[in-house]
């Protein structure tokens, strides 16, 4: 946390408002109307007013599968991996969730405790595959990660429309409702679910600690950083790298369990709701670092609630929330690089001055 | 007239690697520029090459005060630098690297460039075909293809950044004439090394840097001595080697055969005992690289086998022979040693034996400083190994060797070190010897070799085209083997 220093905040921050009016403006609207409806309509206006819990639940379950698949990412980036197929390992959680919900019959505990861990195990296995792709077959992790996204989502849309369809209807929907037993536990008359924010704030706990004080992080650290010296050092190299995509899969997965047995209740086509490529950017924004992921990805679940409400109120249409994310995000890593780039000139001068 | 610096100052957080330099290099002369490791040679040089910028100072080129923000500028100015590894494109062909940084256009005229390069490599004694892959050239080749492309570029100021290391006898005899030549014509040449005969033989005048500053100027001649006495305080003696007595057989190669770029049909066997120092000398990439990982287990073989302390280990895999206390130390210490990024501690903590899941910072901090002292690196247990030099890194990658260690094998212990780390390095190495050890180190640097092997494999074109006993043998000797010619017209036939 020591790198993100709050100066270098300020110009970041300055950026992208800059940019997100001057969005706006060209979109033809005052800036201002856009971004309280976006607030208004994630947390509600003003923010967590009583009476708006179900929003607020919500935009926390949107939260929740960012979070988990952030969180995943800073292990494999660390260990310099660029896990793309992150969305695949979502869906293949979410359907593997999706398989026990609707096959197994269970006491309720039992059956949530069961789909969480196959929605793990899905998401593991995907996240596996990815890394024997890259470390036994030489297919770069990139494009692995994309074709199995591609794969999962077709499997998806395949079993709604297929073995899974609902009963006389063969629509692209989603499939039936789960049964009760399988649902993810929720305060009444909303989605939030108290296990799934304790699974996700685990889940960055985790991983701060990970890289923080254990020699496994250390390790996956050494091999991202360079995997050649790591594997002369006699670090397993392509154990630690099948490790980093397994464990970022497996998070993934609770993502895509929390998705499914949480928030849509049902297997829907575009289940991972493109929380993947999402929390890829907010990784980059948090630099890795796990605590900056649990805010980064609030904003973002935010915008991704909030901004259904454009066209609604706005006659704006809600691809705008979209575009504002990915503007946002092309700022920032803008403002970020050149704050470094300041800082970094600051310091050469200040060393500079010293001597003179 | 000429190039002058006045006061640079060029700091990388607390380190003040150039300390308010001044210096003239006359226009015509050739001017060397000799120091320790970390004396801010190579940061001057990269200041004067506008690859870093200086925090303060001025540099004037006859008469005229110049801005450096890029190595783009200097080339403009009329400074070329040739970098240690010479910048090739190793795809591509001669000619396109050699047109590759020449300025603007959309232009290429690879006919026009061709015949000008012919007619730079003819006058100056260089030739290499121009439609050959850059690859296929050997380093001493890549050198002089950078030096006429920067020549073509206009350089009136030309920086060498130890040119000297990795090539043959015969290219530098062909670089030191070419740089006299270019010297007489008015080109300023300036020498970076931190050998002693080549700018004896080579420079005109010489500065002599040391902790970031000028310690000392002079006109050559200049006695040897006195340029060591400048660069260290006093002259450094040559530590006689301590003799101990060999054990049981540790390494046992037997029949290996070898196939780098020239395939060859010989077989290499070598047989090393406990306590025993090997030294692999040859032209660079004449197969004791290869070797080094054949022994290594980096390598498969094709045939043979490889034995260590009684143990086959044919065919089995790197960290079996980091099981068995084998190790290899390479000669890439940021590439294929450390670990960019990651402090000294981190470092430790990744090569050290306490194998607990979390990490006991404070005790490994502790640690780390303890061999931050013990080894002498200059530097902190906080610091990246990035920001140490070339001579710390090779104490950190000593410092790292594992306790129990039977065969030890290394690329280029001291290259780029200078003269004092040098002689620790080996100092720790050949201690080792006493619990055992066994040593294989290539190396390009004869003196090294003689000084310290108790044998020496001579490799050339990827066979071992001699065995010599260290003791007994002499640098005319392993050089004619080096070139591939022997008193024995038996081995040296089938080596042209």
């Amino acid at each position: 946390m020591s790198s993100y220093r709050l100066t270098n905040l300020v110009l970041p921050i300055s950026v992208v408002v800059a940019s997100a009016v001057g969005l706006l403006v060209l979109a033809g609207t005052n800036p201002w109307d856009p971004l309280q409806l976006i607030v208004e309509g994630s947390i509600g206006w003003p923010p967590f007013e009583a009476g708006k819990s179900a929003k607020v639940g919500d935009t926390v379950m949107v939260w929740v599968p960012i979070a988990l698949a952030s969180a995943g990412l800073i292990v494999t980036f660390n260990a310099g991996m660029w896990n793309i197929g992150i969305e695949g390992q979502i869906i293949m959680g979410a359907i593997a969730a999706a398989f026990v919900a609707r096959e197994v019959s269970a006491p309720r505990p039992l059956l949530v405790l069961l789909t969480i861990l196959a929605g793990a195990v899905g998401g593991l296995l995907w996240g596996l595959l990815v890394g024997v792709l890259r470390t036994a077959g030489g297919v770069n992790e990139i494009f692995g990660g994309l074709g199995l996204d591609f794969v999962a989502i077709s499997f998806t849309t395949y079993l709604i429309i297929d073995p899974w369809a609902r009963t006389g209807v063969a629509s692209t929907s989603g499939t039936d409702i789960f049964p009760d037993a399988a649902l993810l536990p929720s305060s009444s008359g909303t989605r939030l679910s108290l296990l799934a924010i304790a699974i996700a704030l685990l889940a960055i706990g985790g991983v701060w600690i990970l890289f923080r004080g254990t020699l496994y992080g250390l390790k996956l650290k050494a091999v991202g950083a360079n995997l050649r010296s790591s594997f002369l050092m006699g670090i397993p190299t392509n154990r630690y790298l099948l490790g980093a995509f397994m464990i970022c899969g497996a998070l993934a997965g609770i993502g895509g369990t929390v998705q499914a047995t949480g928030f849509h209740f049902k297997l829907i086509p575009a289940i991972s709701g493109g929380y993947g490529f999402l929390a890829i950017l907010v990784v980059l924004l948090a630099r890795y670092q796990a605590f900056w992921v649990i805010p980064i990805s609030f904003f973002f679940a935010m915008i991704a609630v909030g901004s259904s409400q454009l066209d609604l109120r706005l006659d704006l249409n809600s691809a705008l929330g979209g575009v504002l994310q990915g503007v946002l995000v092309l700022s920032a890593m803008f403002g970020l690089g050149w704050a470094a780039y300041r800082t970094k000139r600051q310091l050469q001068e200040a060393s500079g001055g010293d001597s003179g | 007239m000429g190039l002058e610096l006045r006061n640079i100052h060029k700091h990388f957080g607390p380190v003040r690697a150039n300390d308010g330099i001044s210096i003239t290099v006359e226009t015509g002369t050739l001017h060397g520029l000799l120091g320790e490791n970390g004396a801010g040679k190579s940061t001057l040089m990269k200041v004067l090459s506008g690859f870093h910028s200086a925090d303060s100072g001025e540099i004037v080129l006859d008469g005229k005060k110049i801005k450096l923000a890029s190595p783009d500028d200097a080339i403009e100015a009329g400074i070329g630098m040739l970098h240690q590894d010479p910048l090739v494109f190793l795809p591509f062909s001669v000619i396109d690297n050699f047109v590759l940084g020449s300025p603007g256009g959309w232009r290429l005229d690879r006919r026009q460039a061709t015949a000008e390069m012919q007619e730079l490599c003819d006058r100056y004694g260089f030739s290499f075909d121009p439609h050959t892959p850059s690859r296929l050239l050997t380093v001493g080749e890549r050198q002089q293809l950078e030096i006429v492309r920067l020549l073509w570029l206009g350089a009136r100021v030309l920086i060498l950044d130890e040119p000297t290391t990795g090539i043959s006898a015969d290219q530098r005899a062909k670089l030191f004439a070419a740089l006299k030549s270019l010297s007489k014509e008015g080109m300023s040449v300036i020498f970076v090394s931190h050998k002693l005969e080549e700018v004896a033989d080579l420079c005109e005048r010489v500065t002599v840097m040391k902790r970031g500053k000028v310690v000392g100027e002079a006109d050559m001649p200049v006695p040897p001595e006195r340029l060591v006495e400048m660069m260290f305080g006093q002259a450094v003696q040559i530590r006689d080697r301590k003799e101990v007595a060999h054990g049981k057989s540790r390494l046992t190669v037997d029949s290996v055969r070898m196939a780098t770029g020239l395939l060859s049909e010989e077989s290499t066997s070598l047989e090393v005992n406990a306590g025993e120092v090997i030294g692999l000398a040859g032209m660079e990439g004449s197969g004791q690289d290869t070797f080094l990982r054949i022994c290594s287990g980096m390598r498969s073989l094709k045939q043979g086998s490889v034995t260590v302390a009684g143990k086959d280990l044919t065919g089995k895999h790197y960290r079996d022979f980091l099981a068995a206390d084998v190790k290899y130390l390479p000669a890439g210490r940021l590439e294929e040693g450390l670990i960019e990024g990651l402090t000294i501690t981190e470092h430790f903590v990744l090569s050290g034996e306490d194998r607990s899941f979390f990490i006991d910072w404070a005790q490994a901090r502790n640690r780390a400083v303890e061999q931050v002292d013990h080894f002498a690196i200059k530097g902190t247990e906080a610091s990246t190994v990035e920001s140490l030099s070339g001579g710390n890194q090779q104490r950190l990658l000593l410092a790292m060797l594992p306790h129990e260690l039977s065969v030890l094998l290394m690329e280029h212990p001291t290259r780029g070190l200078d003269i004092e780390s040098a002689d620790w390095v080996w100092e720790q190495l050949l201690a080792r010897r006493e619990d055992g050890t066994s040593i294989v180190f290539a190396s390009a640097d004869l003196d090294e070799l003689l000084r310290y092997s108790d044998r020496i494999l001579v490799f050339f074109s990827g066979r071992v085209i001699g065995e010599l006993d260290a003791s007994s043998t002499n640098v005319d000797e392993i050089g004619l083997l080096i070139g591939g010619r022997s008193a024995n017209p038996e081995l040296s036939e089938g080596s042209q």
